[in-house]
């Protein structure tokens, strides 16, 4: 599947999933600043994008964690006053090598990693995905 | 019985679907605020839509609840599609329909159909689709903490699920 095939899914999916428009749906749109997404949403579009990329013969399979990012507060070693440490940033880029941390980077509060993820780290996570 | 807004499950095949009806009665006293005589327009008691999805919830938030013999505290987190096309009478029965979707450790999703059956004829019309997703709130992202007792599966549900025979372990 091309890497425009997947957007054109994923737009799919955040339309039913947000109720947004598709003009909206770009690919530097943020999930929770601009397309309003909220925390269920996030379940909704887990669910939404494992049915549309299975294939008889290849269940698309999320795990908790794999795309969005979760429990960062369970580990005191990740967060300090409300921003994430180095040892927790490495965890991030670890595990979600589809976020662009970039500008988070500057701030690194943990009430605004969710903002980070936009269309283009659902489109680069499935491909990524798609291709392992 | 307080906030029941259904009467009975009928059908129940388990991780997949459950089926629920409510009879709706002149005597609910919500009727005859929705609609009341209003200067020449009669009064007209229809169901109000948003006690519809609420009787979908209820039976879409048993079936989640049973996947994990209810130790899961299963809230409503989001209406994903409620449309609903026709109004229902008192003396008409509602039928809730609602199916499984996807559930894992942190949610669910069920799809719903309501059907209106009206005892008259014996006929029974789809009306309307309730799509929900609720949320295991005790996994859910924010990290919050809630009381050990599981308060969504109260009392109130204990009665309707012993008469449709249904275990309840939580």
């Amino acid at each position: 599947m091309t890497r425009d095939e997947i957007f054109q899914n994923v737009q799919k999916v955040l339309e039913e999933a947000l109720g947004a428009d598709e003009e909206d749906i770009t690919l530097d749109a943020s999930l929770t600043a601009d397309l309003q997404a909220e925390s269920i949403d996030f379940l909704d579009i887990v669910f939404r994008l494992e049915k549309t990329f299975s294939t008889p013969g290849k269940p698309f399979k999320i795990s908790q964690g794999e795309l969005f990012p979760e429990n960062l507060m369970e580990n005191p070693a990740w967060v300090a006053d409300g921003k994430l440490t180095d040892q927790g940033m490495a965890m991030l880029r670890e595990r979600m090598p589809h976020v662009d941390f970039s500008k988070f980077e500057n701030t690194r509060e943990v009430n605004k990693v969710a903002a980070t993820i936009t269309v283009q780290s659902l489109v680069d996570f499935i491909d990524r995905k798609l291709k392992a | 019985m307080r906030w029941m807004w259904i009467d009975r499950i009928v059908e129940f095949e388990p991780r997949t679907r459950m089926v629920a009806v409510k009879n709706i009665s002149l005597a609910e006293e919500h009727l005859h605020d929705h609609f009341p005589k209003m200067g020449n327009r009669d009064a007209m008691p229809v169901m109000p839509a948003s006690l519809i999805i609420e009787g979908m919830a209820q039976t879409a938030g048993i079936l989640v609840g049973t996947v994990n013999n209810f130790r899961e505290k299963v809230l409503l987190a989001k209406v994903v599609l409620a449309r609903i096309e026709a109004d229902a009478f008192p003396g008409q029965t509602l039928r809730y329909e609602a199916t499984l979707d996807r559930i894992d450790a942190q949610g669910a999703a069920t799809i719903g159909v309501v059907h209106r059956i009206d005892p008259a004829t014996g006929n029974s019309l789809e009306i309307g689709r309730v799509d929900l997703m609720f949320s295991h709130i005790d996994q859910n992202m924010a990290g919050l903490s809630f009381p050990e007792e599981n308060f969504v599966f109260s009392d109130n549900f204990r009665t309707i699920l012993r008469t449709a025979g249904i275990e309840h372990e939580g």
